[in-house]
């Protein structure tokens, strides 16, 4: 089969940059992980926290999304 | 163009052709007052809010009738969070976060619409959003604190020889808040429209014996539910907080 060497790049490219998902993942996790652990020790205290934890995991989780986007990028839009 | 990917590829999937900018009334020629489908979803989205914030809420019930009290909800939601964060001082520009948050929230669920499109799915769309953020707690913070604002680069708990370096992190962080700040918005209601249409590729490749990638798009669609009204908080949640830096600066 015949190929080219760009469209390979591409392909590698994009699962390489796919990896940066799974830190964003473990990141998000250990922030929803912490969260819960702590609400559960303290309940009363959980409800005045919540706007923390979204702000914490929207700045986790923003990271895996810029690497999908160079992924996606990589994949259906060329460079 | 890539012809070389979309060759390679076993399905015949463009998830990134339904974010193309057309006009709405034929032609080819886009200008910048050419009305597209952008200008149409953006607009709809504007009805949307005034629907619900001014038309639903037009009978000053005493006991609410459900647009008023979805309204309602909303507006003390958005108003606890902008007290919240920023404090007292900080709800004089309650009504500027309120519209950010309206805005993105009707265009996100709007945008999830079959045949319809997310105008916050594009970066120049929230690059805006976010730069006019980052502009207006720049000057805010000037205008309230003068010089002193430079106070939120220079970390006063570190240890006296960390302080330059730190500095040159939080310059760094701050020059970079608004590249942060869209990019969040528009990948992830980039990535979840394009999770679903390689989805329902695969659904197109499998004919009727698809029922794995449509159970999968319902499951991706009740996720890209809850991700349009959580970035739409997380943009007006961290539009509070850039705002609490400048109106109290320093660590």
């Amino acid at each position: 089969m015949e190929g080219n060497i760009v469209a390979l790049g591409q392909a590698i490219g994009a699962g390489l940059a796919c990896i940066g998902m799974g830190g964003a993942a473990i990141g998000v996790g250990n922030v929803f992980a912490a969260y819960l652990s702590g609400a559960l020790r303290n309940p009363s205290a959980a409800s005045s926290q919540t706007a923390t934890l979204f702000i914490g995991m929207a700045l986790a989780e923003a990271l895996g999304i810029f690497s999908f986007l160079v992924a996606l990028l990589l994949m259906f839009v060329g460079v | 163009m890539a012809s070389g990917a979309e060759a390679a590829s076993p399905f015949n999937i463009h998830p990134m052709d339904q974010f193309a900018i057309r006009p709405l009334f034929g032609g080819d020629t886009l200008n910048f007052y050419t009305p597209t489908n952008q200008t149409l979803w953006l607009g709809l989205a504007v009805l949307a809010v005034f629907a619900l914030l001014v038309m639903g809420v037009r009978g000053r019930a005493l006991v609410p009738s459900r647009s008023q009290s979805v309204a309602e909800i909303i507006y003390g939601f958005v108003r606890k969070m902008v007290e919240d964060v920023t404090g007292k001082d900080g709800l004089a520009y309650f009504p500027y976060i309120m519209t950010l948050f309206m805005l993105i929230l009707m265009s996100n669920i709007l945008g999830l619409l079959p045949y319809s499109f997310a105008p916050t799915s594009h970066i120049a769309v929230t690059g805006v959003l976010a730069m006019l953020v980052f502009l207006a707690v720049t000057i805010i913070g000037f205008a309230k604190h003068g010089i002193g604002f430079l106070k939120l680069f220079w970390v006063m708990s570190a240890p006296w020889w960390i302080r330059p370096v730190l500095a040159i992190i939080e310059v760094i962080s701050f020059f970079v808040r608004p590249a942060s700040h869209s990019i969040r918005l528009a990948g992830n209601m980039m990535a979840g429209h394009a999770v679903i249409k390689v989805f329902a590729g695969f659904a197109g490749a499998l004919g009727a014996g698809a029922v794995v990638p449509i159970f999968a798009i319902t499951a991706v669609y009740g996720l890209e539910l809850l991700v349009s009204f959580l970035q739409a908080y997380v943009f007006a949640i961290l539009t509070c907080v850039y705002l609490k830096d400048a109106l109290h600066p320093g660590h």
